[in-house]
C-alpha cells in the first residue's frame, strides 16, 4: 500500500472538516433540541390547561355559594346565587331607563369605568313565579346588597330550585311553626322521614310495579303467540284440520291461564298502588310555606323537597357536606327535570357496559384477524390490499359507522331476529331499533382496526427464535401459536385493546343513530330475568354532555352540569384504561427479559 | 499473487508464505470459490459406523442462491460430530435442513435425500412434526419461552399432551439435571426462565432439547454467547451425554471440537471438504486446505 498517499488523503480529510465544522445549523443539533422540546411543551400546555379548565369548572358546579339579595334602584328585590359575571358596555337606554334621581349616579359610575360596567347572572330560581332561573344584574343599577340569613335554598323535584324565606309550617293543614327559625326547625325535623318514605314509593313504582308490568307483558305474549299459532294452523291447513283444533285448544287453554294470571297481577298491583297512595297520603301532611324576595308566599310538599339549606348560615363543614352530599346524588341517582339536575348513574353504568360489551367483542375479533394476516394468510398483493384497507377503516368518520350500523345491525340483523324470535311482539321492534347491544357492535366495529394493527404488530415482534424454538420441539403451528406467540405477544394486544378503548368510549355520534338516548327508563342490567337486555336503548355520558350542551331548555343550569359530566367521563375512560394497562403490566411483568 | 487470496490472508508473513506455496497449484478452496465442485475427503472410519442421519446429494436454494452443493455425510449414531467451517458456509443450513427448519423459510427449495435411521426425511407426505419430535435442537442463540423453567423444560411433553404430574416432573428433574442446571434451578422452578443468565438460559435449551429424549440432538454453536465456565459446562454436558444421544454439533472454536467431538466435517461455501475421525482431522488431515483452516491460517 501507498503509506504516503494514505496520509495524505487523511490529512485532508481532517483540515477540510476543520474548515467547514460547525457552520452549519443542522450539524450544530442545539437549535431542533429546542424546537422539538418547545412543540412538546406546547403540548403539554394545551393538554394541561384543557384538563385544568374541565377540572376547575366541573368540581366548582356542586359548591353551595351563599344567597345574594339585590334591591335594584327601581325598588325590586332579585335574590338567588351568583353564577358568572361579566363585563360590558351598557347601551344609553339602559341608562335613560331609570328613574331620573338615579341616572346622574350611574352615569357617574359608568364614567369612572370608561364606560363599562360589571354585571352579574344571578340563578333566582322560582320559575313557576317569575318563569326566570336566571336574572342579570347591572352594578350600576344596584341600590343595596344584602346576604340575608333566613333565605333558603330549597332543590326541588320539578321546576328548579326555590329561594325564599320559611315563614311557616302546616302538619294536616293545621299550622304548627311560624317565623324563620321555628319553620326551618320542623322542616329539618320531618323533610328526612319524607324523603325516605318518597325513596320507598319510588322503589315501589319503579322495582315492583316494574316486576307486575314485565310479568303481565310477558302473560299478554304468551297469549299472543297461541294467537299466531292458531291463525298460523288456519293457513296452513284448514279451519276443519286437527291441527287447528289442537291449536284452538292451546288458545283456550292460554286464555283461562292467561286470565288467572291477569287477575293474580291486578290484585298484586292495586295492592301496591294502595301501599303508595298511603307513603302519599302520609307526605301530603307536610307543607311549608315560603316567602321569596319580592315577597310572594309559596307552599310546597315537603315530597317536592331533595334538599334544602340556609345558605348563608353554612360554615366550612356545612358546605363540603352538601357538596359530597350533591356529588353522591350526582353519581348514584337518576336524572331529573330533563336531565338538567339529579345524576348520571344511568349514563355511567350505560358508558362502562357498552364499552366492555365492546371489548368483549372487539379482542377475539381482532386478535382473530390479525392471526389470520400475520401467521397463516402467505404474504402477498392481496394480503397487502386488506392490511391497507383495514389501515383506511380507521380513518372513515365515525357517523358513517353509525349509518352502517343503524341500517345493517338495527334493521337488518335486528329485524330478521325480531321475525324469528320475538314475532308475538311486532310489530313493536325488539332488537330492530338502537339498543345497547348494536351500539357496542358498531363501536367494536369502529374500534377493530385499533386492534388489529396492534396485534399484527405484537405478532411481528415475537422473536422468529421463540418460534423456532418451538417448531423444533415438534410442536404445530396452532400450538406455536397458542402457547408461545399468543402469551409473549399479549401486552401488546392488550395495548391495541386500551387504544381501542380509548376509542370506542369517547364516541358519540355513531351513538346517536343505534341506540343512546337522553333518557332511558330501564337500564341494559338488572335483577329481572335474564338479567342483560342487550336490546334496551341505553343512556351514555357522551350523549349525555351533548344532549345537556344543546338540547337543554334550561341551558344556563345545565353549562356547569356539562362541565361535571365531561369530567366524569375523562375520570371514567381513565379509570377503564389504568385498569387496562394495570392488566397488561400483570402480564408484562411476567416476560421481563433478562440482559445478559 | 491474486487479489483475493490477498484479501482471504492479511495474517502474519508466515501464514503467507505457507498459501503461497498452496497457490502454487491453485488451492481447492480457492477453486471451488471458483465454482467448482470436488467430492468430499472422507475417512473409511466412518462407514464402519452405523448412521443415525445419512444424506445424500443434498442441496438447498435460498431464492435463488445455492447455499448447500450436493452435500452427502453419514452422521454417526450415538457419537459426536462436529461441523466446522468458516462463516456463511452453510454449516447452520445445514443442521436446520435435518430437521426441516428451513421450512419455515418460504424461498427455500431442496433437492436431495436425507433419511432417519432410514426414514426419508424430505419424502412426500413425511409428516413434519412427528419428524421433528425424534430430535433435539439447541439454537446458537439462547431462546427460552415466555413462561416458567418448569413448563419451558417440559414443552415437548406439553405439546404431546402429556398431563401427569409424576411424569412431568421427573422428566423435569432429569432433564434440568442432565443439561447441569438442577441445582441452580430447582429452587425456582416456576419463576420465569427468562430471568436466568445467558448461559443459564443455553443449559435450559439444552434441557429442554433433550426432555424428550430424542433420537438426535442438533447443536448449532451452542457455546457462541456463553462465557468460558458456561462453554466448560455445555462441554461437559455433551460428554456425558455421548454414547446415549447422537449429536451434531456447530461450532467455530477449533479446541471446542477437537475436545468434544469423535468426528468432524470441515465444509466450505456450501461444499463438504473433507470428514473423518477427530483426532486424525486435527493431527493429520488429508487435504492440506483443511489443516491451513484448523491452524487458523486460513478463514
Ligand atoms: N434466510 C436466508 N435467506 C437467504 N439466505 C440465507 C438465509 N440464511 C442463510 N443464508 C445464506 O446461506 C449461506 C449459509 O448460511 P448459514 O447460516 O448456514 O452459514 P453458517 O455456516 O451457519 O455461518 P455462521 O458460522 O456465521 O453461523 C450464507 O451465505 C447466508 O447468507
Ligand atoms: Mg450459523
Amino acid at each position: 500500500m501507498n503509506t504516503e498517499q494514505k496520509t495524505n488523503r487523511k490529512k485532508s480529510a481532517r483540515s477540510w472538516r476543520r474548515q467547514s465544522g460547525g457552520t452549519s445549523i443542522a450539524s450544530l443539533g442545539q437549535p431542533m433540541v429546542w424546537l422539538a422540546g418547545g412543540m412538546l411543551a406546547l403540548s403539554l400546555v394545551m393538554i394541561i390547561a384543557l384538563l385544568l379548565l374541565v377540572v376547575v369548572r366541573g368540581m366548582g358546579t356542586f359548591w353551595p355559594g351563599d344567597i345574594v339579595s339585590f334591591t335594584t334602584v327601581t325598588g325590586e328585590t332579585v335574590a338567588g346565587e351568583i353564577t358568572r359575571s361579566s363585563s360590558f358596555k351598557p347601551r344609553p337606554e339602559l341608562v335613560d331607563n331609570l328613574p331620573e334621581h338615579e341616572q346622574a349616579k350611574a352615569r357617574q359610575m359608568l364614567a369612572g369605568n370608561d364606560g363599562i360596567s360589571e354585571r352579574v347572572l344571578v340563578r333566582t330560581g322560582n320559575y313557576e313565579l317569575d318563569n326566570n332561573h336566571f336574572t342579570w344584574v347591572n352594578d350600576f343599577t344596584v341600590a343595596d346588597t344584602d346576604y340575608p340569613q333566613w333565605l333558603v335554598v330549597m332543590e326541588r323535584l320539578t321546576w328548579g330550585r326555590f329561594y325564599g324565606v320559611p315563614r311557616e309550617f302546616h302538619v294536616d293543614g293545621n299550622l304548627v311553626a311560624e317565623g324563620p327559625s321555628a319553620t326551618w326547625e320542623q322542616f329539618e325535623q320531618h323533610h328526612r322521614q319524607v324523603r325516605q318514605r318518597w325513596q320507598q314509593r319510588r322503589q315501589l313504582e319503579s322495582h315492583d310495579v316494574g316486576k307486575i308490568n314485565h310479568a303481565q307483558e310477558q302473560a299478554r305474549l304468551e297469549l299472543r303467540s297461541a294467537e299466531l299459532a292458531l291463525q298460523e294452523a288456519r293457513n296452513q291447513f284448514g279451519a276443519r284440520s286437527d291441527q287447528y283444533r289442537q291449536a284452538q285448544l292451546e288458545l283456550d287453554q292460554a286464555e283461562s291461564l292467561f286470565a288467572g294470571k291477569d287477575e293474580e297481577l291486578n290484585r298484586r298491583y292495586d295492592e301496591i298502588r294502595a301501599r303508595i297512595a298511603e307513603l302519599n297520603r302520609e307526605n301530603d301532611r307536610y307543607q311549608i310555606t315560603l316567602e321569596t324576595a319580592n315577597g310572594q308566599l309559596k307552599v310546597m310538599g315537603l315530597s317536592e323537597v331533595v334538599r334544602a339549606y340556609p345558605a348563608n348560615q353554612l360554615n366550612l363543614l356545612d358546605r363540603i357536606g352538601i357538596y359530597l352530599d350533591r356529588w353522591c346524588e350526582f353519581l348514584l341517582d337518576d336524572p331529573r327535570e330533563a336531565n338538567s339536575e339529579g345524576g348520571v348513574f344511568p349514563a355511567i353504568f350505560g358508558t362502562v357496559v357498552m364499552t366492555l360489551i365492546m371489548v368483549v367483542f372487539v379482542v377475539p375479533f381482532g386478535v382473530l384477524a390479525a392471526l389470520y394476516l400475520r401467521e397463516y394468510a402467505k404474504a402477498g398483493p392481496l394480503v397487502s390490499i386488506i392490511r391497507i384497507a383495514v389501515n383506511n377503516l380507521a380513518g372513515v368518520p365515525s357517523i358513517v359507522y353509525g349509518v352502517f350500523g343503524l341500517g345493517f345491525f338495527c334493521y337488518l340483523m335486528g329485524g330478521t331476529i325480531d321475525q324469528l324470535f320475538f314475532s308475538e311482539k311486532l310489530p313493536n321492534p325488539t332488537f330492530g331499533t338502537g339498543g345497547i347491544l348494536w351500539a357496542s357492535l358498531t363501536l367494536a366495529l369502529l374500534s377493530l382496526p385499533v386492534v388489529i394493527v396492534a396485534t399484527e404488530e405484537a405478532l411481528a415482534a415475537v422473536p422468529g427464535s421463540m418460534r423456532e424454538g418451538s417448531y423444533a420441539s415438534g410442536a404445530s403451528k396452532w400450538q406455536t401459536i397458542q402457547r408461545i406467540v399468543l402469551p409473549r405477544a399479549m401486552p401488546g394486544i392488550m395495548t391495541g385493546m386500551i387504544l381501542a378503548m380509548a376509542r370506542g368510549a369517547g364516541e358519540v355520534a355513531p351513538l346517536m343513530l343505534v341506540g343512546a338516548v337522553k333518557l332511558a327508563p330501564e337500564l341494559p342490567v338488572d335483577g329481572i330475568a335474564p338479567f342483560f337486555h342487550l336490546e334496551r336503548s341505553f343512556m351514555h355520558l357522551g350523549f349525555h354532555i351533548y344532549d345537556l350542551g344543546f338540547q337543554s331548555q334550561n341551558s344556563e343550569a345545565a353549562i356547569p352540569m356539562v362541565f361535571s359530566t365531561t369530567l366524569l367521563l375523562i375520570l371514567i375512560i381513565t379509570m377503564l384504561n389504568i385498569g387496562a394497562i394495570w392488566l397488561r403490566n400483570r402480564l408484562r411483568r411476567k416476560f421481563i427479559v433478562s440482559a445478559f | 499473487m491474486t487479489g483475493m487470496n490477498n484479501a482471504m490472508n492479511p495474517g502474519s508473513g508466515s501464514a503467507q508464505k505457507e498459501s503461497g506455496r498452496a497457490d502454487q497449484k491453485q488451492s481447492q478452496l480457492q477453486r471451488i470459490a471458483d465454482g467448482e465442485w470436488f467430492p468430499p475427503v472422507v475417512d473409511p472410519a466412518i462407514n464402519k459406523e452405523t448412521a443415525a442421519v445419512s444424506i445424500k446429494n443434498f442441496n438447498l436454494w435460498y431464492g435463488s442462491t445455492q447455499a448447500l452443493f450436493d452435500v452427502s455425510m453419514d452422521v454417526p449414531r450415538e457419537k459426536v460430530t462436529a461441523l466446522i467451517g468458516p462463516s456463511g458456509c452453510g454449516k447452520s443450513t445445514l443442521l436446520r435442513s435435518v430437521n426441516r427448519l428451513n421450512d419455515l423459510i418460504d424461498s427455500v427449495r431442496v433437492k436431495g435425500e436425507m433419511n432417519l435411521y432410514g426414514d426419508s426425511i424430505y419424502a412426500r407426505g413425511v409428516d413434519v412434526i412427528e419428524l421433528r419430535k425424534r430430535m433435539g435442537m439447541v439454537a446458537q442463540k439462547p431462546n427460552p419461552f415466555p413462561m416458567s423453567i418448569y413448563e419451558n423444560v417440559i414443552y415437548p411433553l406439553r405439546i404431546d399432551g402429556i398431563r401427569d404430574r409424576r411424569i412431568l416432573d421427573e422428566v423435569c428433574e432429569k432433564s434440568l439435571r442432565g443439561a447441569a442446571l438442577w441445582e441452580e434451578s430447582k429452587d425456582r422452578l416456576h419463576q420465569s426462565a427468562l430471568g436466568l443468565s445467558g448461559g443459564q438460559q443455553q443449559r435450559l435449551c439444552v434441557a429442554r432439547a433433550i426432555a424428550s429424549e430424542p433420537e438426535i440432538l442438533l447443536m448449532d454453536e451452542p457455546c457462541s454467547a456463553l462465557d468460558p465456565i458456561a462453554t466448560g459446562k455445555i462441554e461437559d454436558l455433551i460428554d456425558q451425554l455421548r454414547g446415549e444421544y447422537t449429536i451434531l454439533i456447530v461450532t467455530h472454536n477449533m479446541q471446542q471440537a477437537a475436545r468434544v467431538s469423535d468426528y468432524t466435517a470441515f465444509m466450505y461455501l456450501g461444499q463438504m471438504v473433507e470428514y473423518g475421525a477427530t483426532p486424525a482431522l486435527f493431527k493429520k488431515p488429508r487435504l492440506k486446505e483443511t489443516e491451513d483452516y484448523i491452524s487458523g491460517r486460513f478463514g
